[in-house]
């Protein structure tokens, strides 16, 4: 199932609706880093609140997401991880060092909002 | 809904698949909604390596009842390559596909009960079971 990428303003927001297959992981990180040049993008959300399972494919595939886009000049920020999702990630030795993680898409907003305004 | 579950793993599609219908029947036989997570992305992390290792592969869960305990018991099986040396499968970072290598400590390490029999050349077998918790 393709995820949905949503321009909003200097940001792209891939709100994932349903579980993902590999595939689909993988389909996710190619769109979203051709999308961050196409779009001149400063910002990336990934909306995680529908996922039940992060197992380490999905984690490693959001890392990557986040470190390409670092490399094209965009900040990533995974919001949305649910309390048991994050209490079996933790379980599993899955981390996401490094990666700037939300609550939701309204602190992943204000995080990218205010990383703008420290950049000027 | 069925108390065993035969599910065969051939591609990424039949990990979510499997991951589902398991946390389904942990539902069903009351495990608390972290307990079923953690299930799931066991599940998640042994079918994986079925494909990655073997390409396919089947997994079977069942629930089971020891000693007054109930729990869930997933079993994972291949025909693949096998492993040549389970200790070391078992580390963390250890990896011969190139992944991060938390497949089997991963999974162990969410389970309660966790054993690996492999015979190189014959297949390998992954035995996990999560007990449910007396309170809450």
């Amino acid at each position: 199932m393709e995820v949905p990428i949503l321009k909003q303003g200097h940001y792209l927001i891939a709100s994932i609706q349903s579980a993902l297959t590999d595939a689909d992981l993988s389909q996710l990180r190619e769109a979203l880093i051709a999308r961050v040049g196409k779009y001149r993008a400063r910002g990336v959300i990934v909306d995680v609140t529908a996922l039940d399972v992060m197992d380490s494919f999905a984690v490693r595939t959001l890392r990557d997401i986040a470190h390409m886009a670092r490399l094209r000049g965009s900040e990533t920020v995974i919001v949305g991880i649910q309390p048991e999702v994050a209490f079996a990630m933790v379980q599993l030795g899955l981390s996401l060092k490094g990666i700037v993680t939300a609550l939701d898409l309204e602190e992943g907003l204000a995080f990218l909002s205010a990383k703008e305004r420290e950049r000027g | 809904m069925a108390d065993e579950l035969h599910l065969t793993i051939a591609s990424d599609v039949d990990i979510v698949q499997a991951r589902a219908k398991g946390r389904e029947l942990a539902a069903a036989h009351g495990f608390t909604l972290g307990d079923q997570t953690v299930i799931a992305t066991a599940i998640s992390e042994i079918a994986r390596n079925i494909l990655l290792y073997a390409r396919r592969g089947e997994v079977h869960i069942r629930a089971a009842t020891d000693t007054g305990r109930d729990g869930l018991v997933i079993v994972a099986e291949d025909s693949g390559p096998g492993i040549r040396d389970i200790e070391r499968a078992l580390q963390d970072g250890f990896s011969t596909s190139g992944g991060l290598g938390l497949g089997l400590p991963g999974a162990r390490r969410l389970m309660d009960d966790f054993d690996v029999k492999s015979v190189p050349g014959q297949g390998t077998t992954v035995t996990m079971t999560k007990w449910k918790r007396s309170h809450g």
